[in-house]
């Protein structure tokens, strides 16, 4: 019996139809748009002007607190300007344009292919290396790596915990990062596993992606043995945080807890390459591998894409939108964001382009609530969705906070189930954002 | 037979009358001593429980008013100077005149002015839609057309138009309780000043984005050139971020503004319409309206 998270969840057809498409290196285009809210928490600070020349991997925005990351050039080139531009929901952010001459990399980057197997950095210089090199979790968040390596006092990481769940249908670039860079994910784990002091680290892969549990497989039992991989039953959302530490160690994180309180660290697969990158080649994140797919696209594809690359550049390359395509979506189908505006460029954490079709998109009529249940049984929290829509409907907070509106992750699941299409997560997600706002706003304890 | 049925009567009178004194008792023990004046002071209220004084409905802001004997800072802006004027008699204080509000809508992105960039098949709400994206039009900072105002309203006041997907303020219903500018994601709508004859001039636009890029994104949009702010003899327009504001309590309606206007985002609102050449005389002008037919 394969494990799997223990309460709700549901079971989307998981359409992998890039899987066996091959990562290409995307080719750099003229100009950059790089944004400084590419992570959770404070934006980063500009550090160039315009007209300023900039290498790759040549720092341009520093980290603004504890809670933020660095932000580097992903080209070499000239500043064009440094201003507000709209982002892919079209609210304006600061961004770094620059116009891309050649390609000239940091003397400090080891450009090289071979593996460095040896880890020489002690676990604090490891923790001041991915912080430096501007590391965020890749698994949708952007929380900057180097706080979650860094457990707040009094509390101790037992397990890491790798993510390569990759549950939401279609997305395919962690699955390809661990079948062809199998040993630098793992050797990014075991970075993490003595930055955080831990012996023993686990690797989450659902059972949909056999040939990945079989090359991690391969090399845990050869040479990384503190590793375990853990198959897992298909079922969404396994990739969040919470679920996937219920099904790889049973331990259940408590409401409003965070991972470290079970004693758990969990990092995606595509952070563990980051995390390699950075610690033993030296090289910032600035690049990611990125899906772009969709039935509607004759040639499914996996590129490893330089950070602030447009999406309508992406889209031209691929032969541009075909007629068919309703909807262009940046991440999975259940929890991605639609992309209203296609001038907006890639942020670190882009994992996926994914072109809908009219059937695919089209909503339907929203009927009555006939109590059926269903949306309580896929809550994978043991939230009651029908009741906090009801709730967030009439604006009643108190109930709304009792219910625990806050531990709603967002991922869908209840609208996914609901036989009468209500939008039940629209409305969960305004009440929870109102209910945090009021519990933000109580003084302190 | 006859004892059984004295026997029910009185126990059941002794039974009641024993019953009626411990009511008695906890009534004069537990009685709540209130302020007759509440009482009266409510029966002015106009009833309608909406929340616009800033009290959760009128019973309560009549309690606020008894107990403090004062009405400063309290309005009710359903009744108007007329009901406060009745409080403030009743309380013995003086009230303060206020001018007469109305809700105002400042975006003019009409269907026709403002060109749809993505379409939007999520929920009906403004709240939703906004929290997702920018909107489904270039500018970020108008209506989004999803009618939260015209939710939130009790009086039925404020209706979007379905053909131009604005909403409209029906001037007559508006009692500016003010919960239309509180459901508004974008901030759009504000309370101004009725104004004489329920003449006012305001800016309806709310994009501060640069001329060109506001112009691009709606026809109506205002640029922020400032040629109102120049025109305006008594310094009521002030252009900040691109976009002109004027200050109802400053603007004596000349309307010179309007005319500079390149865009047509300022709008004059309930003036007669300006007569074309030299004034005609009433009569004349109808005459001639006739002619021409």
């Amino acid at each position: 019996m394969r494990r799997t998270f223990s309460m709700g969840g549901v079971h989307p057809n998981d359409c992998k139809i890039s899987a066996d498409s091959e990562i290409e290196t995307f080719p750099l285009p003229e100009r950059m748009y790089i944004s400084m809210s590419q992570h959770l928490g404070a934006p980063a600070k500009p550090l160039v002007q315009k007209g300023d020349k900039v290498k790759t991997g040549q720092l341009i925005g520093a980290s603004a607190g504890f809670i933020s990351a660095n932000i580097h050039s992903p080209v070499s080139g000239t500043v064009a300007s440094v201003g507000p531009y709209a982002d892919l929901a079209g609210n304006p952010a600061m961004h770094i344009v620059i116009d891309v001459e050649g390609d000239e990399w940091e003397e400090s980057i080891d450009r090289t292919a071979d593996i460095v197997r040896e880890i020489s950095l002690s676990p604090a210089e490891i923790i001041k290396r991915i912080a430096d090199c501007g590391v965020v979790g890749l698994g949708g968040a952007s929380f900057p790596t180097h706080v979650k390596l860094s457990p707040p006092p009094g509390k101790k990481a037992e397990f890491l915990i790798i993510n390569g769940a990759e549950c939401e249908p279609y997305l395919t670039s962690d699955y390809r990062l661990m079948v062809e860079h199998t040993e630098e994910v793992l050797l990014g784990a075991r970075i993490m596993m003595k930055a955080l002091g831990v012996v023993k680290g686990y690797i989450g892969i659902e059972d949909n992606k056999p040939a990945a549990i079989e090359a991690m497989r391969r090399l845990t039992e050869s040479s990384y043995s503190e590793i375990e991989v853990v198959p897992l039953k298909k079922k969404y959302p396994q990739g969040g945080e919470k679920q996937l530490i219920d099904a790889v160690t049973g331990r259940k994180v408590p409401s409003m807890g965070l991972p470290i309180d079970t004693g758990v660290v969990v990092q995606n697969v595509g952070t563990s390459f980051a995390v390699y990158e950075a610690v033993q080649k030296n090289k910032p994140l600035f690049e990611g591998v990125m899906t772009v797919t969709g039935e509607c696209l004759s040639v499914q594809h996996n590129f490893l894409v330089r950070t602030g690359t447009t999406f309508d550049r992406i889209l031209d390359y691929v032969g541009g939108v075909p007629d068919t395509a309703a909807k262009i979506i940046s991440g999975g189908p259940m929890m991605g964001k639609a992309v209203s505006n296609m001038a907006a460029a890639t942020v670190k954490s882009t994992s996926s382009l994914l072109l809908l079709t009219e059937d695919q998109t089209r909503r339907r009529a929203e009927g009555e609530c006939i109590r059926c249940g269903k949306c309580v049984q896929a809550c994978p929290m043991g939230l009651e969705p029908y009741l906090l829509n009801k709730l967030s409907r009439a604006g009643r907070m108190e109930e709304l906070e009792a219910n625990k509106v806050y531990d709603c992750i967002e991922c869908g699941c209840c609208m996914f189930t609901c036989p009468a299409y209500i939008p039940l997560l629209d409305y969960i997600r305004t009440g929870k954002a109102d209910v945090m706002k009021i519990m933000r706003s109580r003084p302190k304890k | 037979m006859g004892t059984t049925f004295i026997f029910t009567v009185v126990t059941l009178s002794v039974l009641g009358l024993l019953l009626a004194i411990v009511l008695f008792l906890v009534a004069k023990k537990f009685k709540v001593v209130e302020d007759p004046l509440i009482d009266v002071v409510e029966a002015t209220m106009p009833g309608a429980n909406c929340g616009g004084c800033g009290f959760a409905g009128c019973r309560a802001f009549a309690e606020a008013c008894v107990k403090s004997r004062s009405l400063e800072g309290k309005f009710c802006p359903v009744g108007g100077n007329a009901v406060m004027q009745k409080v403030a008699a009743h309380l013995g204080v003086a009230a303060e005149e206020k001018a007469p509000m109305v809700a105002v809508v400042r975006c003019n992105g009409t269907c026709a002015n403002r060109v749809r960039t993505s379409e939007y098949d999520g929920s009906v709400s403004c709240r939703i839609m906004g929290s997702l994206y920018s909107g489904d039009t270039a500018c970020r900072y108008g209506c989004l057309g999803g009618g939260d105002c015209e939710k939130a309203c009790r009086f039925d006041a404020i209706k979007v138009n379905p053909e131009t997907l604005i909403p409209e303020v029906s001037e007559d219903k508006c009692t500016a309780c003010g919960a239309c500018v509180k459901a508004c994601p974008k901030g759009i709508i504000e309370l101004r000043n009725k104004g004489p004859k329920n003449r006012r001039v305001y800016v309806s636009c709310m994009n501060q984005d640069k001329g060109g890029i506001a112009r691009k994104a709606c026809t109506a949009a205002c640029i922020g050139c400032g040629k109102c702010a120049k025109a305006c003899p008594f310094g009521a327009i002030t252009v900040e971020n691109n976009l002109a504001y004027i200050d109802f309590n400053k603007c004596k309606l000349c309307r010179k503004c309007v005319a500079e206007c390149p865009t047509g985002a300022i709008h004059a609102v309930n003036f007669p319409e300006k007569p074309a050449a030299a004034p005609v005389s009433a009569p004349v002008a109808e005459a001639v309206e006739n002619h021409k037919e």
